[in-house]
Protein backbone atom coordinates (compact mmCIF):
# COMPACT_ATOMS: atom_id res chain seq x y z
CA UNK A 1 0.00 0.00 0.00
CA UNK A 2 1.04 3.62 -0.69
CA UNK A 3 2.82 5.63 2.12
CA UNK A 4 1.88 9.17 3.34
CA UNK A 5 4.70 10.72 1.71
CA UNK A 6 6.02 9.85 -1.98
CA UNK A 7 9.46 10.75 -1.40
CA UNK A 8 10.64 8.06 -3.74
CA UNK A 9 10.70 5.23 -6.17
CA UNK A 10 13.15 3.69 -4.08
CA UNK A 11 10.26 3.17 -1.14
CA UNK A 12 7.38 2.08 -3.42
CA UNK A 13 6.62 -1.49 -4.92
CA UNK A 14 6.25 -2.93 -8.12
CA UNK A 15 2.24 -2.70 -7.15
CA UNK A 16 2.70 0.87 -5.75
CA UNK A 17 4.18 1.83 -9.08
CA UNK A 18 1.13 0.19 -10.63
CA UNK A 19 -1.74 1.46 -9.01
CA UNK A 20 0.13 5.24 -9.78
CA UNK A 21 0.33 5.10 -13.09
CA UNK A 22 -3.63 3.35 -13.33
CA UNK A 23 -4.48 6.08 -11.62
CA UNK A 24 -2.44 8.29 -13.88
CA UNK A 25 -4.39 6.83 -16.94
CA UNK A 26 -7.87 7.94 -15.52
CA UNK A 27 -7.14 11.08 -14.89
CA UNK A 28 -5.43 11.75 -18.17
CA UNK A 29 -9.78 11.38 -19.85
CA UNK A 30 -9.75 14.62 -17.51
CA UNK A 31 -7.30 16.63 -19.25
CA UNK A 32 -9.06 16.08 -22.49
CA UNK A 33 -12.67 17.48 -21.00
CA UNK A 34 -13.97 20.75 -21.73
CA UNK A 35 -13.78 21.56 -18.34
CA UNK A 36 -10.41 20.27 -16.80
CA UNK A 37 -11.56 20.57 -13.18
CA UNK A 38 -12.72 17.44 -10.73
CA UNK A 39 -13.92 18.52 -7.23
CA UNK A 40 -12.11 15.67 -5.41
CA UNK A 41 -9.94 17.90 -3.38
CA UNK A 42 -12.28 20.90 -2.97
CA UNK A 43 -10.89 23.10 -0.10
CA UNK A 44 -8.05 21.34 0.18
CA UNK A 45 -4.68 23.54 0.45
CA UNK A 46 -1.77 22.24 -1.26
CA UNK A 47 1.69 23.76 -0.97
CA UNK A 48 4.48 23.95 -3.48
CA UNK A 49 7.42 24.72 -1.22
CA UNK A 50 10.47 24.93 -3.98
CA UNK A 51 13.65 25.96 -2.63
CA UNK A 52 15.50 25.69 -5.97
CA UNK A 53 13.95 27.92 -9.49
CA UNK A 54 11.91 25.35 -11.37
CA UNK A 55 9.40 26.49 -13.53
CA UNK A 56 8.11 23.18 -15.37
CA UNK A 57 7.60 21.17 -12.14
CA UNK A 58 6.20 23.78 -10.70
CA UNK A 59 3.58 24.49 -13.11
CA UNK A 60 2.83 21.16 -13.56
CA UNK A 61 2.25 20.38 -10.19
CA UNK A 62 -0.02 23.76 -9.64
CA UNK A 63 -1.74 22.42 -12.82
CA UNK A 64 -2.35 18.75 -11.40
CA UNK A 65 -3.71 20.46 -7.87
CA UNK A 66 -5.73 22.99 -9.75
CA UNK A 67 -7.74 20.58 -11.83
CA UNK A 68 -8.69 18.62 -8.93
CA UNK A 69 -10.01 21.93 -7.28
CA UNK A 70 -7.42 22.08 -4.46
CA UNK A 71 -6.07 25.21 -3.44
CA UNK A 72 -2.93 25.52 -4.79
CA UNK A 73 -0.17 28.29 -3.19
CA UNK A 74 3.72 28.40 -3.99
CA UNK A 75 6.17 29.18 -1.68
CA UNK A 76 9.18 30.18 -3.58
CA UNK A 77 12.70 30.87 -2.77
CA UNK A 78 13.10 34.69 -3.93
CA UNK A 79 11.32 37.03 -1.60
CA UNK A 80 10.72 35.00 1.21
CA UNK A 81 11.97 34.18 4.82
CA UNK A 82 14.17 31.45 3.41
CA UNK A 83 16.12 34.46 2.42
CA UNK A 84 16.05 35.80 5.38
CA UNK A 85 18.16 33.36 6.73
CA UNK A 86 15.25 31.18 8.66
CA UNK A 87 16.35 27.81 9.30
CA UNK A 88 14.46 24.91 7.31
CA UNK A 89 13.01 23.63 10.67
CA UNK A 90 11.26 27.21 11.04
CA UNK A 91 10.29 27.38 7.58
CA UNK A 92 8.28 23.75 8.05
CA UNK A 93 7.14 24.91 11.55
CA UNK A 94 5.47 28.18 10.04
CA UNK A 95 3.61 26.45 7.23
CA UNK A 96 2.62 23.74 8.97
CA UNK A 97 0.52 26.25 11.26
CA UNK A 98 -0.92 27.21 7.91
CA UNK A 99 -2.25 23.63 8.10
CA UNK A 100 -1.55 22.31 4.67
CA UNK A 101 -2.87 18.81 3.12
CA UNK A 102 -0.22 18.18 1.05
CA UNK A 103 3.25 19.81 0.47
CA UNK A 104 5.16 19.37 -2.31
CA UNK A 105 8.96 20.55 -1.90
CA UNK A 106 11.91 20.88 -4.33
CA UNK A 107 15.39 21.36 -2.64
CA UNK A 108 18.80 21.29 -3.67
CA UNK A 109 19.90 19.23 -0.58
CA UNK A 110 19.52 15.64 -0.80
CA UNK A 111 16.72 14.28 2.06
CA UNK A 112 15.50 17.48 2.69
CA UNK A 113 11.76 16.43 1.38
CA UNK A 114 12.26 13.08 4.03
CA UNK A 115 13.46 15.97 7.04
CA UNK A 116 10.12 17.28 6.17
CA UNK A 117 7.74 14.78 6.23
CA UNK A 118 8.86 14.30 10.06
CA UNK A 119 8.42 17.42 11.02
CA UNK A 120 4.90 18.26 8.55
CA UNK A 121 1.58 16.92 9.72
CA UNK A 122 0.46 16.83 6.07
CA UNK A 123 1.94 14.37 3.40
CA UNK A 124 5.17 15.46 1.74
CA UNK A 125 5.56 14.67 -2.16
CA UNK A 126 9.34 15.62 -3.23
CA UNK A 127 9.36 17.68 -6.42
CA UNK A 128 13.46 16.68 -6.62
CA UNK A 129 15.64 16.88 -3.85
CA UNK A 130 19.34 17.51 -4.83
CA UNK A 131 21.04 14.66 -6.25
CA UNK A 132 18.95 11.91 -4.98
CA UNK A 133 15.64 11.33 -6.60
CA UNK A 134 12.85 12.79 -8.58
CA UNK A 135 9.99 10.78 -8.09
CA UNK A 136 7.13 12.34 -10.20
CA UNK A 137 9.35 12.69 -12.92
CA UNK A 138 10.55 8.69 -13.19
CA UNK A 139 6.81 8.05 -12.57
CA UNK A 140 6.07 10.10 -15.83
CA UNK A 141 8.48 9.08 -17.66
CA UNK A 142 7.47 5.10 -17.29
CA UNK A 143 3.45 6.47 -17.61
CA UNK A 144 5.43 7.41 -21.14
CA UNK A 145 6.92 4.43 -22.05
CA UNK A 146 3.72 1.89 -20.75
CA UNK A 147 1.66 4.14 -23.18
CA UNK A 148 4.33 3.72 -26.07
CA UNK A 149 5.02 -0.16 -25.45
CA UNK A 150 2.25 -1.17 -23.72
CA UNK A 151 4.75 -2.75 -20.93
CA UNK A 152 7.54 -2.36 -19.61
CA UNK A 153 8.88 -5.84 -18.51
CA UNK A 154 11.70 -7.02 -20.99
CA UNK A 155 11.87 -3.41 -22.21
CA UNK A 156 16.05 -2.29 -22.46
CA UNK A 157 15.77 1.70 -21.44
CA UNK A 158 19.28 3.33 -22.30
CA UNK A 159 19.95 6.34 -20.36
CA UNK A 160 22.25 8.77 -21.38
CA UNK A 161 24.47 11.69 -19.86
CA UNK A 162 25.20 12.72 -16.51
CA UNK A 163 24.26 9.49 -14.09
CA UNK A 164 26.16 10.97 -11.39
CA UNK A 165 24.76 13.67 -10.66
CA UNK A 166 21.00 13.05 -12.05
CA UNK A 167 18.15 12.39 -9.40
CA UNK A 168 16.34 11.86 -12.54
CA UNK A 169 18.58 8.82 -13.79
CA UNK A 170 18.31 7.40 -9.79
CA UNK A 171 14.78 7.21 -10.11
CA UNK A 172 14.39 6.09 -13.25
CA UNK A 173 16.56 3.23 -12.32
CA UNK A 174 14.71 2.48 -9.34
CA UNK A 175 11.62 2.27 -11.39
CA UNK A 176 12.08 0.08 -14.55
CA UNK A 177 14.09 -1.83 -12.93
CA UNK A 178 10.97 -2.93 -10.57
CA UNK A 179 8.67 -3.09 -13.22
CA UNK A 180 11.04 -5.79 -15.03
CA UNK A 181 13.20 -3.76 -17.83
CA UNK A 182 16.45 -3.97 -18.47
CA UNK A 183 18.32 -0.46 -17.57
CA UNK A 184 21.43 0.73 -18.78
CA UNK A 185 23.79 3.74 -18.14
CA UNK A 186 25.73 5.59 -20.86
CA UNK A 187 28.20 8.48 -20.14
CA UNK A 188 31.67 9.79 -19.59
CA UNK A 189 33.44 7.37 -17.05
CA UNK A 190 33.62 10.86 -15.07
CA UNK A 191 29.69 11.17 -15.14
CA UNK A 192 28.95 7.21 -13.78
CA UNK A 193 29.17 6.93 -10.27
CA UNK A 194 32.02 3.94 -9.53
CA UNK A 195 29.04 1.89 -7.98
CA UNK A 196 25.67 2.23 -10.60
CA UNK A 197 26.12 -1.21 -11.17
CA UNK A 198 24.74 -1.77 -7.61
CA UNK A 199 21.43 -0.62 -8.40
CA UNK A 200 20.80 -3.50 -11.14
CA UNK A 201 22.31 -1.58 -14.28
CA UNK A 202 24.89 -2.55 -16.94
CA UNK A 203 27.42 0.81 -17.07
CA UNK A 204 28.78 2.06 -20.48
CA UNK A 205 31.47 4.18 -21.70
CA UNK A 206 30.32 3.25 -25.79
CA UNK A 207 27.13 4.99 -26.35
CA UNK A 208 26.63 3.18 -29.89
CA UNK A 209 26.93 -0.64 -27.65
CA UNK A 210 24.82 1.27 -24.99
CA UNK A 211 21.73 1.98 -27.74
CA UNK A 212 22.40 -1.59 -29.56
CA UNK A 213 18.72 -3.31 -29.90
CA UNK A 214 17.70 -0.44 -27.10
CA UNK A 215 13.86 -0.03 -26.99
CA UNK A 216 13.95 3.26 -25.04
CA UNK A 217 16.47 6.03 -24.70
CA UNK A 218 16.77 8.91 -22.47
CA UNK A 219 18.71 11.57 -22.86
CA UNK A 220 20.04 13.80 -19.67
CA UNK A 221 20.17 17.44 -19.35
CA UNK A 222 23.77 18.24 -19.34
CA UNK A 223 24.35 20.98 -17.22
CA UNK A 224 26.51 23.21 -19.57
CA UNK A 225 26.17 25.90 -17.03
CA UNK A 226 27.81 24.25 -14.30
CA UNK A 227 29.64 21.58 -15.56
CA UNK A 228 32.10 22.92 -18.73
CA UNK A 229 35.67 21.93 -17.71
CA UNK A 230 34.38 19.68 -14.99
CA UNK A 231 33.66 16.33 -15.97
CA UNK A 232 34.32 16.43 -19.97
CA UNK A 233 36.78 18.47 -22.08
CA UNK A 234 34.17 20.26 -24.08
CA UNK A 235 30.10 20.49 -24.82
CA UNK A 236 31.19 19.87 -28.40
CA UNK A 237 32.92 16.68 -27.64
CA UNK A 238 30.60 15.47 -25.60
CA UNK A 239 27.66 15.94 -28.09
CA UNK A 240 29.91 14.39 -30.63
CA UNK A 241 30.31 11.15 -28.19
CA UNK A 242 26.78 10.98 -26.28
CA UNK A 243 24.59 13.78 -28.32
CA UNK A 244 21.96 11.32 -30.11
CA UNK A 245 21.02 12.17 -33.57
CA UNK A 246 19.23 10.05 -36.45
CA UNK A 247 22.73 8.22 -37.30
CA UNK A 248 23.28 7.04 -33.82
CA UNK A 249 19.28 6.06 -33.27
CA UNK A 250 19.86 3.56 -36.26
CA UNK A 251 22.01 1.15 -33.73
CA UNK A 252 18.75 0.93 -31.46
CA UNK A 253 15.57 -0.65 -31.98
CA UNK A 254 13.61 0.57 -35.55
CA UNK A 255 10.95 1.28 -33.12
CA UNK A 256 12.71 2.96 -30.57
CA UNK A 257 11.42 6.05 -28.76
CA UNK A 258 13.30 9.24 -27.70
CA UNK A 259 12.98 10.49 -24.50
CA UNK A 260 14.65 13.61 -22.51
CA UNK A 261 13.44 15.59 -19.18
CA UNK A 262 13.75 18.55 -20.19
CA UNK A 263 14.75 21.41 -20.95
CA UNK A 264 16.70 20.47 -23.86
CA UNK A 265 20.03 21.81 -24.87
CA UNK A 266 19.24 21.36 -28.33
CA UNK A 267 22.29 20.62 -30.31
CA UNK A 268 24.12 19.32 -27.10
CA UNK A 269 22.13 16.00 -25.83
CA UNK A 270 19.98 15.95 -28.64
CA UNK A 271 20.19 16.48 -32.33
CA UNK A 272 17.63 19.46 -33.26
CA UNK A 273 15.93 16.78 -35.59
CA UNK A 274 15.23 14.23 -32.46
CA UNK A 275 13.89 17.05 -30.18
CA UNK A 276 11.30 18.07 -32.59
CA UNK A 277 9.92 14.80 -34.37
CA UNK A 278 8.83 11.37 -33.61
CA UNK A 279 10.45 8.90 -32.22
CA UNK A 280 10.85 11.71 -29.70
CA UNK A 281 7.46 11.36 -27.07
CA UNK A 282 9.22 14.46 -24.89
CA UNK A 283 6.08 16.34 -25.07
CA UNK A 284 4.26 13.39 -24.15
CA UNK A 285 6.13 13.14 -21.42
CA UNK A 286 5.16 16.68 -19.94
CA UNK A 287 1.44 16.28 -20.95
CA UNK A 288 1.46 12.92 -18.67
CA UNK A 289 3.15 14.44 -16.07
CA UNK A 290 -0.27 16.82 -15.22
CA UNK A 291 -2.17 13.03 -15.29
CA UNK A 292 0.64 11.39 -13.04
CA UNK A 293 0.94 14.39 -10.64
CA UNK A 294 -2.90 14.08 -10.28
CA UNK A 295 -2.38 10.56 -9.35
CA UNK A 296 -0.07 11.39 -6.54
CA UNK A 297 -1.73 14.38 -5.18
CA UNK A 298 -5.05 12.02 -5.37
CA UNK A 299 -3.60 9.37 -3.70
CA UNK A 300 -2.10 11.46 -0.89
CA UNK A 301 -3.23 14.49 -0.25
CA UNK A 302 -5.35 15.18 2.67
CA UNK A 303 -3.97 11.72 4.13
CA UNK A 304 -2.51 13.48 7.27
CA UNK A 305 -3.11 11.42 9.91
CA UNK A 306 -0.66 13.04 13.06
CA UNK B 1 -37.11 -5.59 -21.50
CA UNK B 2 -39.75 -3.38 -19.97
CA UNK B 3 -37.53 -1.19 -18.50
CA UNK B 4 -36.09 -0.79 -22.15
CA UNK B 5 -40.21 -0.62 -23.22
CA UNK B 6 -40.27 2.93 -20.48
CA UNK B 7 -37.68 4.15 -21.21
CA UNK B 8 -38.85 4.43 -25.09
CA UNK B 9 -42.44 5.48 -23.99
CA UNK B 10 -41.25 8.60 -21.71
CA UNK B 11 -38.25 10.11 -23.89
CA UNK B 12 -39.82 12.31 -26.08
CA UNK B 13 -37.48 11.54 -29.07
CA UNK B 14 -34.94 8.05 -28.76
CA UNK B 15 -32.57 10.04 -31.24
CA UNK B 16 -31.77 12.21 -28.22
CA UNK B 17 -31.40 9.09 -25.60
CA UNK B 18 -28.01 8.88 -24.51
CA UNK B 19 -27.46 6.20 -21.58
CA UNK B 20 -24.54 7.03 -18.93
CA UNK B 21 -23.67 3.90 -17.04
CA UNK B 22 -21.97 4.36 -13.47
CA UNK B 23 -19.19 1.56 -13.11
CA UNK B 24 -18.75 -1.18 -12.60
CA UNK B 25 -22.51 -2.10 -11.74
CA UNK B 26 -24.04 -0.59 -14.14
CA UNK B 27 -22.11 -1.19 -17.25
CA UNK B 28 -23.68 -4.62 -17.81
CA UNK B 29 -26.82 -3.16 -17.24
CA UNK B 30 -26.00 0.06 -19.85
CA UNK B 31 -25.34 -2.60 -22.68
CA UNK B 32 -28.48 -4.74 -22.21
CA UNK B 33 -30.23 -1.56 -22.59
CA UNK B 34 -28.49 -0.38 -25.63
CA UNK B 35 -29.03 -3.88 -27.28
CA UNK B 36 -33.08 -4.03 -25.60
CA UNK B 37 -33.41 -0.48 -27.08
CA UNK B 38 -32.09 -1.55 -30.38
CA UNK B 39 -34.38 -4.29 -31.15
CA UNK B 40 -37.24 -2.36 -29.71
CA UNK B 41 -36.55 0.64 -31.78
CA UNK B 42 -33.71 -0.20 -34.85
CA UNK B 43 -31.61 2.69 -32.92
CA UNK B 44 -28.59 2.37 -31.50
CA UNK B 45 -28.44 4.63 -28.46
CA UNK B 46 -24.92 5.90 -27.81
CA UNK B 47 -23.72 4.49 -24.62
CA UNK B 48 -21.30 6.59 -21.98
CA UNK B 49 -19.38 5.40 -19.05
CA UNK B 50 -19.18 8.18 -16.40
CA UNK B 51 -16.56 7.41 -12.98
CA UNK B 52 -17.97 9.15 -10.01
CA UNK B 53 -15.15 8.29 -7.71
CA UNK B 54 -13.93 11.60 -8.23
CA UNK B 55 -16.92 13.29 -7.10
CA UNK B 56 -18.04 10.95 -4.14
CA UNK B 57 -18.67 13.45 -1.17
CA UNK B 58 -16.79 10.41 1.78
CA UNK B 59 -13.50 10.59 0.12
CA UNK B 60 -11.84 9.67 3.82
CA UNK B 61 -9.11 11.70 5.25
CA UNK B 62 -7.27 8.72 6.31
CA UNK B 63 -6.42 4.85 4.75
CA UNK B 64 -5.94 4.68 1.09
CA UNK B 65 -8.16 6.28 -1.94
CA UNK B 66 -10.19 4.00 -4.16
CA UNK B 67 -8.87 3.20 -7.35
CA UNK B 68 -10.62 4.85 -10.41
CA UNK B 69 -12.50 3.68 -12.68
CA UNK B 70 -12.64 4.34 -17.01
CA UNK B 71 -15.01 7.29 -18.00
CA UNK B 72 -15.36 7.27 -21.74
CA UNK B 73 -18.13 10.08 -23.23
CA UNK B 74 -18.20 8.91 -26.71
CA UNK B 75 -20.16 12.08 -27.53
CA UNK B 76 -21.62 15.26 -26.17
CA UNK B 77 -24.05 15.60 -23.74
CA UNK B 78 -25.62 18.67 -24.73
CA UNK B 79 -29.36 19.07 -25.03
CA UNK B 80 -29.70 15.05 -24.84
CA UNK B 81 -32.06 12.89 -23.01
CA UNK B 82 -29.68 11.29 -20.38
CA UNK B 83 -30.09 8.32 -18.47
CA UNK B 84 -27.75 6.89 -15.73
CA UNK B 85 -27.72 3.59 -15.60
CA UNK B 86 -26.55 2.07 -11.65
CA UNK B 87 -26.99 -1.41 -10.89
CA UNK B 88 -28.27 -1.23 -7.39
CA UNK B 89 -29.55 2.28 -5.97
CA UNK B 90 -29.59 3.32 -2.28
CA UNK B 91 -28.53 6.06 -0.03
CA UNK B 92 -28.75 7.82 -3.92
CA UNK B 93 -25.06 9.67 -2.85
CA UNK B 94 -23.46 7.90 -6.10
CA UNK B 95 -26.27 9.35 -8.35
CA UNK B 96 -25.47 12.78 -6.97
CA UNK B 97 -22.15 12.24 -7.78
CA UNK B 98 -22.83 10.98 -11.67
CA UNK B 99 -25.68 14.26 -11.83
CA UNK B 100 -22.51 16.60 -10.53
CA UNK B 101 -19.66 14.79 -13.36
CA UNK B 102 -22.77 15.03 -16.19
CA UNK B 103 -22.85 18.51 -15.73
CA UNK B 104 -18.98 19.13 -16.31
CA UNK B 105 -19.63 17.61 -19.45
CA UNK B 106 -22.56 19.79 -20.68
CA UNK B 107 -25.78 20.75 -20.52
CA UNK B 108 -27.78 17.70 -20.74
CA UNK B 109 -32.09 18.37 -21.48
CA UNK B 110 -32.96 16.07 -19.08
CA UNK B 111 -31.50 13.98 -16.71
CA UNK B 112 -33.49 10.37 -15.57
CA UNK B 113 -32.33 7.25 -13.32
CA UNK B 114 -32.66 3.93 -13.79
CA UNK B 115 -31.90 1.20 -11.68
CA UNK B 116 -32.00 -2.41 -11.71
CA UNK B 117 -32.60 -2.37 -8.03
CA UNK B 118 -33.96 -0.08 -5.78
CA UNK B 119 -33.16 -1.21 -2.09
CA UNK B 120 -34.39 1.90 -0.41
CA UNK B 121 -32.64 3.96 3.06
CA UNK B 122 -32.06 7.11 0.80
CA UNK B 123 -30.09 9.77 2.17
CA UNK B 124 -30.50 12.65 -0.75
CA UNK B 125 -33.62 13.51 -2.91
CA UNK B 126 -33.37 11.26 -5.55
CA UNK B 127 -36.07 9.60 -7.46
CA UNK B 128 -35.66 6.38 -10.34
CA UNK B 129 -37.33 6.87 -13.33
CA UNK B 130 -37.09 3.30 -14.45
CA UNK B 131 -36.53 0.36 -11.59
CA UNK B 132 -36.59 -3.12 -12.26
CA UNK B 133 -37.53 -4.11 -8.79
CA UNK B 134 -37.69 -3.00 -5.17
CA UNK B 135 -36.13 -4.90 -2.68
CA UNK B 136 -36.64 -3.91 1.37
CA UNK B 137 -33.33 -4.75 2.21
CA UNK B 138 -31.89 -3.85 5.91
CA UNK B 139 -29.14 -1.16 5.67
CA UNK B 140 -26.62 -3.80 6.76
CA UNK B 141 -27.50 -6.09 3.77
CA UNK B 142 -25.60 -6.50 0.65
CA UNK B 143 -27.06 -6.78 -2.60
CA UNK B 144 -25.32 -9.15 -4.99
CA UNK B 145 -25.31 -8.85 -8.47
CA UNK B 146 -24.92 -12.10 -10.77
CA UNK B 147 -25.15 -12.24 -14.66
CA UNK B 148 -26.62 -15.48 -15.94
CA UNK B 149 -27.61 -16.67 -19.13
CA UNK B 150 -30.85 -15.72 -20.84
CA UNK B 151 -33.55 -16.97 -19.04
CA UNK B 152 -37.25 -15.78 -20.02
CA UNK B 153 -37.50 -12.82 -17.55
CA UNK B 154 -34.82 -10.58 -17.18
CA UNK B 155 -35.06 -10.76 -13.83
CA UNK B 156 -34.92 -14.14 -12.94
CA UNK B 157 -35.07 -14.55 -8.83
CA UNK B 158 -34.42 -12.54 -6.03
CA UNK B 159 -33.69 -14.84 -3.62
CA UNK B 160 -32.16 -14.92 0.01
CA UNK B 161 -28.55 -16.71 0.68
CA UNK B 162 -27.27 -17.22 4.05
CA UNK B 163 -23.62 -17.07 4.11
CA UNK B 164 -21.76 -18.69 6.69
CA UNK B 165 -18.56 -17.05 7.20
CA UNK B 166 -20.25 -13.77 6.68
CA UNK B 167 -22.60 -12.33 9.39
CA UNK B 168 -24.60 -10.11 7.36
CA UNK B 169 -27.68 -11.66 4.89
CA UNK B 170 -27.22 -11.33 1.50
CA UNK B 171 -29.84 -10.62 -0.96
CA UNK B 172 -28.51 -12.47 -4.13
CA UNK B 173 -30.20 -11.00 -7.40
CA UNK B 174 -29.63 -12.94 -10.94
CA UNK B 175 -29.87 -11.23 -13.76
CA UNK B 176 -30.56 -12.60 -17.45
CA UNK B 177 -28.10 -11.62 -19.74
CA UNK B 178 -27.80 -12.91 -23.62
CA UNK B 179 -25.53 -16.00 -23.48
Amino acid sequence: MIGRDILGIEDLSKEDIETILDTAVRMQEIGTREVKKVPTLRGRTQINLFFEPSTRTQTSFEIAGKRLAADVVNFSVAGSSVSKRETLLDTAKTLDAMDPDVVVVRHKVAGVPHRLAEVLRAPVINAGDGAHEHPSQALLDMLTVREHKKCIEGLTVTIIGDIAHSRVARSNIYGFTKLGAEVRVAGPPTMLPADVESLGVKAYTNLREAIDGADVLMALRIQTERLEGACFPSVREYSATFGLDRAKLHFAKEDAIVMHPGPVNRGVELAHELADHRPSVILDQVRNGVALRMALLYLVAGRGGR
Amino acid sequence: MRMAHEIVESADGIDRLYLVAIPNGGVPLGRILVDNLESLTGLRVPLGILDTTLYRDDLSLHGSRPLLRPTEMPSSVDDRVVVLVEDVVSTGRTIRAGMDALMDFGRPSHVRVVALIDRGHRELPIKIDYVGKNIPTQPEDKVIFREEPMASDPIKEAGQDKQTHQAELQLVVRVGVKA
